[in-house]
């Protein structure tokens, strides 16, 4: 059966789309699956630092794309697990290195062997995003609670439906329960109208996010992680389970917790 | 004045707020047509009518408007004379 090829696209950098693709492909390498994961941010590379390959690269997409290395020679096996590969972003190149209809073609490659193709998109709506959404079947859509970052996530959703790939899925990314709570920032209820597609995933703010990207290892990985947990519920409905989204009490201490039950009583 | 103040303060968060920013600015950005499709569109419109009436260009309005559910295209085109 051919693999499913899907892009991680945001329109806004910095709400954590290379964070989401690498824990994502973390994720379903460790459920089993045969998965690659392809850095289509030619020029700003990084899926290969969040991974811990930096050091192994040595050919990359647009030696690929060009055809003067074989598929095979530029995915880089990943250190934990036999089935993940990652194919890294040239980085002295433009984003105009590539065509569409080469990302197309590497695309059903790929299929053929893996049974995930995950797709980091780079930020914008340039030729950079045509690239990446190209031969993919279907996208997440990473955003965060802020007013910028959802309004571009929209405008990626309709440049997303124009090009027919249907039924975006949304994850939201870096959730502050406390400021949640205060009225400070727009809950998952707020952005899930305002965005009106289905919802994938809930990440709460996390520093497990930065230091496992420090150490170049996915959080999804440290079974300690609320973000690492809140990534393997992702990849738990990706794989069609029905998982219960997060509750939003889990960084209360236990005296705020005995506290908010004092005061709702 | 400061008791007061925290029982009648404005009591819209700031979350409220961003909501109903978001709301508003989405309205016209999922709207998504440039200024130069209506310029065109607008042309058009002018080459097509003429051939019956005798419009008033410059007083000519073209706006496309939308809600949540539909948007909708309203012209407003003086006619200076029917031609026969």
């Amino acid at each position: 059966m051919a693999g499913m090829v899907i892009v991680i696209t945001s329109g806004k950098g910095g709400v954590g789309k290379t964070t989401t693709c690498a824990n994502i492909g973390s994720g379903l390498a460790n459920r089993g699956f045969k998965t690659v994961l392809i850095d289509a941010d030619i020029g700003l590379r990084n899926l290969d630092v969040v991974m811990g390959l930096e050091n192994r690269i040595v050919f990359d997409l647009v030696n690929v794309a060009e055809k003067t290395c074989k598929i095979r020679q530029a995915l880089i096996k990943d250190k934990r697990f036999e089935n993940l590969y990652l194919l890294p972003a040239a980085q002295t190149k433009e984003k105009d290195a590539v065509k569409p209809e080469q990302m197309v073609e590497l695309c059903e490659e790929l299929r053929k062997e893996f049974d995930y193709v995950l797709i980091d998109c780079p930020a914008g709506i340039e030729q950079g995003f045509k690239n990446a959404v190209a031969g993919a079947d279907q996208a997440i859509v990473v955003t965060t609670p802020d007013v910028s970052a959802v309004r571009d996530a929209d405008r990626i959703i309709g440049l997303l439906q124009a090009r027919e790939i249907a039924d975006p899925r949304l994850i939201i990314n870096r959730l502050r329960p406390d400021m949640v709570r205060k009225g400070d920032m727009m809950d998952i209820c707020d952005v899930n109208d305002i965005l009106a597609i289905c919802l994938l995933g809930i990440v709460p703010d996390d520093e497990t996010i930065i230091t496992s990207t420090n150490r170049g290892e996915p959080a999804v990985l440290d079974a300690n992680s609320k973000a690492g947990q809140a990534f393997r519920n992702v990849v738990g409905r990706m794989l069609g389970e029905e998982v219960p989204f997060m509750s939003l009490d889990f960084d209360l201490g236990w005296m705020s917790k005995i506290k908010q039950r004092f005061i709702k009583k | 004045m400061d008791l007061m103040g925290r029982f009648f303060k404005d009591d819209t968060s700031s979350k409220d707020m961003a909501v109903e920013r978001l709301r508003l600015v989405l309205v016209s950005d999922r709207a998504g047509v440039s200024p130069g499709l209506m310029e065109a569109l607008k042309e058009d419109l002018i080459q097509v009518i003429s051939k019956y009436m005798d419009i008033d260009e410059e007083a000519m309005e073209v706006n496309l408007s939308s809600s949540e559910l539909s948007a909708a295209l309203t012209a407003s085109i003086p006619v200076k004379r029917i031609r026969r």
